[in-house]
């Protein structure tokens, strides 16, 4: 901007430092950690993701040498990727549906107006603060065959299987345990946009005669909408990345029931340290994460019916 | 129909119901931490007794020291501690610089660059996990705490403190920084006397999310760190099992609860600063 007369008053020659490229300096020295950090930390590594994709790559072996599309041949061709896709398909389904379902109510139940209702609250809350893997390790505790849980089903006369050694309640117990250590936060969020919509039209609402179920249908839903989408993004894509529970409670079983994707990729590059192998499975992570975060976007425009 | 109209207004019954209801639902929410507790002071004969002892007959304190006779525990808690507490410092630092000059600076690029910053969002740390361990490897820092600290403070864990802090500093109003100008204060003078002071709200709940995030963090200590020395807590947990690697499980129990007790102590003291904090940022969208 030569035509720049910001600190003419200042002195008569204009200096180099004008307040906006003094502002722009500061501006790249404040992105710049960020920036780096990103460059470094996250595109280079994208970047030979790609590249170690493309070649057969074992450590073990010592080997390192250009395969072209070879891995991805074999990962179309593996027979253990349709069981990894569909555990890590119905463990994200199943988390997300439980997860904002039981969110939802919790936060409609600890919006009333009740005495010690805060105290609910922070109990509903309270597992998003307990270390994972101790919260896990507990689980694992309570659902063995002789565990608290089955312990208790016993006094009621009933004997509970094995939850983590039979494929069907094995998938089901890592998603609960998953789903209460981290539907607190969730709640919340619904919580902050169930108080966030306006009281007068619950009331005019009750004064045309609608039931609860038809305020609820026609009034929260709506309303809360962006945040049931932000919240559906945030707990789809955290479920992609679900890997410590797995490891901890089932190692992937019993056979591969409980192998997701992200568990899958670490026993293969780290476990039998097919590197090559591990970063086209990364890849097809990345994909799915990408057209998932993606398709989500676009269902904003269908779903969402307010936004501020 | 008048008690209707009150807001929030409920009959004695659907009162008494409601808390039936609520006492039901946090059974799951609070059983386990009890059961942990509890079992972590049981004798091992006790562990799997029938029926369940929910207040336990008798005590066995020796597990705690167990926890610290089988691995170099007291080192690996400093270990979690001290990497939390530099990530989450680092993070506030680099997320509330990069989120401030987002939303407030205007420079050239500025848009381009915060599109590429968000690829972090877009980008789970676990499908650069194999890259990361290679280049770690090439500078000699596996076995290291330095990818555990390097990372999330400037990778893409720290993105989402980053939005959390732009959303926070767009809705500052001009005028405070405008009447900051006039009275002769520098862009980075705004910034730390200004700005900063007034996203304290925004700062804890990036805080909160930034330690919890480190403080959980389990794949990538797996993946870089091999001697117990080094190990953090979630891994340490996991190393309490006897020789056919079946778990000692009050011995591990014994663990869990110093890990997961004095965060949940804290918590129950600070909740409605940890629940509002992170309800009322940028989260909101």
């Amino acid at each position: 901007m030569p035509t720049a007369t910001l600190t003419a008053d200042r002195s008569r020659k204009r200096p180099f430092w004008t307040m906006e490229r003094r502002d722009s300096l500061v501006g790249y020295l404040f992105i710049a950690p960020q920036l780096v950090g990103i460059v470094l930390f996250v595109l280079i590594p994208l970047g030979l993701v790609v590249w170690y994709s493309l070649h057969e790559w074992n450590v073990l072996a010592g080997t390192f040498r250009f395969v072209g599309d070879a891995n991805y041949q074999k990962l179309a061709a593996d027979p253990a990727l349709g069981e990894v896709l569909g555990a890590t398909a119905i463990f994200s389904a199943g988390l997300v549906v439980f997860n904002l379902s039981l969110a939802l109510l919790l936060a409609i139940l600890v919006n009333q107006k009740l005495r010690g209702i805060t105290v609910f609250r922070t109990i509903f809350f309270s597992p998003v603060v307990v270390s994972l893997v101790a919260w896990t390790i507990v689980w694992g505790f309570l659902l063995q065959a002789h565990g608290g849980i089955n312990g208790v089903l016993q006094l009621i006369g009933i004997t509970g299987p094995n939850w983590l050694r039979s494929p069907p309640t094995a998938m089901a117990s890592v998603i609960v345990v998953q789903v209460f250590k981290n539907v607190g936060l969730n709640m919340v969020l619904f919580l902050a946009a169930l108080q966030g919509v306006p009281r007068e039209l619950y009331e005019a609402a009750r004064v045309d005669g609608a039931s609860r179920f038809t305020q609820f249908h026609a009034i929260t839903v709506p309303l809360i909408s962006p945040t049931i989408l932000l919240t559906m993004i945030i707990t789809i894509v955290g479920s992609l990345q679900v890997f410590a529970q797995i490891a901890v409670l089932t190692q992937g079983g019993p056979g591969m029931s409980t192998t997701v994707l992200v568990y899958y990729l670490y026993q293969q590059a780290f476990q039998f340290h097919r590197f090559g192998y591990g970063a086209t499975i990364s890849i097809l992570l990345f994909l799915i994460v990408a057209v998932l975060t993606f398709a989500q976007w676009q269902m904003r425009k269908r779903i969402v019916f307010y936004e501020n | 129909m008048k008690t209707d109209l009150t807001p929030g207004g409920l009959s004695p019954r659907a009162r008494v119901a409601l808390y039936g209801l609520l006492c039901v639902l946090a059974v799951p929410f609070v059983f386990p931490t009890w059961w942990m507790v509890t079992s972590s002071v049981k004798p091992i004969s006790d562990i799997f007794a029938f029926p369940p002892e929910l207040i336990p007959s008798r005590f066995d304190w020796s597990t705690y020291s167990e926890v610290f006779r089988l691995q170099p525990f007291a080192q690996q808690y400093w270990n979690s501690c001290y990497i939390a507490a530099i990530v989450t410092a680092g993070t506030m630092a680099v997320s509330s610089m990069a989120g401030y000059a987002f939303a407030r600076i205007r420079f050239p690029g500025a848009n381009l660059i915060f599109m590429v910053v968000l690829l972090g969002l877009l980008i789970p740390s676990e499908v650069t996990i194999v890259p990361l361990f290679q280049m770690f490897l090439k500078w000699g820092l596996v076995n290291t705490h330095w990818p555990l600290i390097l990372v999330p403070i400037f990778g893409a864990p720290s993105v989402f403190a980053t939005f959390v802090m732009r959303q926070f500093f767009i809705a500052l109003p001009v005028e405070l920084e405008e009447a900051a100008r006039v009275d002769g204060l520098s862009r980075f003078g705004i910034f730390w006397q200004i700005a900063l002071p007034l996203a304290k709200p925004a700062l804890a709940a990036v805080a909160i999310f930034t330690f919890l995030h480190s403080w959980n963090l389990y794949l990538e200590p797996i993946v870089f760190l091999t001697t117990p020395a080094n190990f953090t807590l979630p891994q340490a947990l996991t190393q309490y099992v006897d020789v056919y690697q079946g778990p000692m499980w009050n011995t591990q129990l014994a663990a869990a609860t110093l890990t997961a007790l004095p965060v949940l102590v804290v918590f129950i003291f600070a909740q409605r600063q940890f629940i509002e904090g992170l309800a009322h940022t940028g989260l909101k969208g």
